[in-house]
């Protein structure tokens, strides 16, 4: 039976080794799955990018890669939010914008895309924290409601029904239908005042890395 | 370790001394994430791998262990093993581990983890400590389970919504509509209902429970 200065030795000995051997293993797993975890992003980011990009025929690039950080307070947000490109020849196509709504919970992220002439191809919410049951309307997964911005473009008609448009709103989450518009809206503005910018030549482009 | 001992090990875990239904530990992710079946059974399943793990390791460290430094020790080990599953888990899950968010990483402080490795892990054989943290995770992950399936069912009148995110792409057609889902009840599917909810599985536990006390009281004529 060893002494017990002996044993808080030992034990002592035990904690610096295992926080030896746990951060060796930890960083080891962790290089492991980088590559896997990368891999499921982009795939992610792809899988989004075709709801709201014309079809893959009529462009010939790879818009996933072919990317702008813009950073326009209408956008929602003071921090650089990534603009997707697709382009055919090198003429542009679409561009699909992040855009920022404040939502009945909390922040609405939205993919918009929009094609060259100003026309929405259609809008997707990626990220969102609306109530179960009513303002989750807006997740495509739960119900239609975001695919009627498609075909739209930045004119009249695009506003609830109760503020003079033709959009129908989620019953029961007029804030949060209300925020969606607001923000397409708002993209739209963007688009068709920042147009030549936003299709800047590739050379801006940075690839999959997040902003700053 | 006899079979007696594994049987009375695992009704423990599951029934008799169950962590989220007796013991009430770990309610916060418990709470959080049972909104649907799939995200129950995912984060129980995360945290029923760290229970079997923690437990099994803390028991072969029994024997370096000095008072003084036991709870260093056990929270490092436990704080590693929570890492790695959540390393695996994203590479793995992905799009499951985008909607559990913070509470995989957050497994690390459900005190069943540190309370089992802490009280029994640590006297006992590796063998008996792996049970115990199987049979304790068991428990969780059905309580987790079962009260996503009660809310899911409830709020969207559907089971197993985004199986194949868990089971893979096998699993794309295994939902259930059970109830017409429009008309669900949103008070389940919203924080309050998972109180409401585990609510009834305590009542309910404790009912049964009772009733068989009762019987084995009055012994049959």
């Amino acid at each position: 039976m060893p002494g017990i200065a002996d044993r808080r030795a030992r034990g002592l000995l035990l904690l610096v080794l295992l926080g030896i051997v746990a951060a060796a293993g930890l960083s080891w797993l962790q290089a492991q799955t980088a590559q896997r975890v990368r891999e499921h992003e982009a795939r992610l980011l792809l899988e989004r990018l075709r709801e709201v990009l014309p079809p893959p025929e009529r462009f010939d690039n790879q818009p996933a890669l072919d990317r702008l950080l813009l950073t326009d307070p209408r956008l929602g947000s003071k921090r650089a939010l990534p603009v997707y490109r697709a382009r055919r020849n090198g003429r542009p196509v679409a561009a699909v914008l992040t855009v920022v709504a404040s939502g009945y919970v909390d922040e609405i992220r939205l993919l918009v895309g929009i094609d060259a002439g100003g026309q929405l191809i259609g809008v997707r919410a990626i990220r969102h924290r609306e109530t179960p049951g009513l303002g989750d309307g807006i997740d495509a997964r739960r119900s239609d409601w975001i695919r009627q911005f498609a075909g739209h473009g930045a004119g009249a008609g695009l506003a609830l029904r109760r503020d003079g448009g033709d959009i129908d709103q989620l019953s029961g989450a007029t804030i949060t239908s209300r925020a969606v518009v607001k923000a397409v809206r708002a993209a739209l503005a963007v688009f068709a005042e920042r147009r030549a910018e936003l299709f800047a030549s590739t050379a801006g482009s940075d690839g999959l890395e997040s902003p700053p | 370790m006899t079979d007696a001992n594994a049987t009375a090990t695992l009704r423990g875990g599951l029934w008799d001394n169950n962590p989220g239904l007796v013991q009430l530990l770990g309610l916060c992710p418990l709470l959080a994430v049972s909104t649907t079946l799939v995200n129950g059974l995912a984060l129980g399943l995360a945290s029923l791998a760290v229970m079997t793990a923690t437990s099994t390791s803390s028991s072969l460290l029994r024997h370096w262990l000095h008072p003084d430094l036991r709870l260093p020790v056990l929270v490092l080990l436990i704080a590693s093993l929570v890492t790695a599953v959540d390393l695996l888990f994203r590479g793995w899950f992905f799009e499951l581990h985008l909607e559990l968010g913070l509470f995989v990483p957050l497994i690390v402080t459900n005190c069943v983890i540190l309370a089992r490795a802490e009280s029994y892990a640590i006297r006992v054989a590796p063998a008996a400590a792996l049970a115990d943290g199987f049979a304790q995770g068991l428990g969780f992950a059905a309580v987790l389970g079962g009260l996503g399936a009660l809310r899911e069912l409830l709020g969207h009148g559907s089971l197993l919504q985004g199986a194949d995110r868990l089971f893979g792409p096998v699993a794309a057609g295994w939902q259930l509509q059970l109830l017409p889902g429009e008309h669900g009840l949103l008070l389940a599917s919203l924080p309050p209902g998972a109180f409401f909810g585990l609510a009834l599985l305590v009542a309910l536990r404790q009912r049964l429970a009772q009733r068989r006390r009762a019987a084995a009281a009055v012994p049959e004529t």
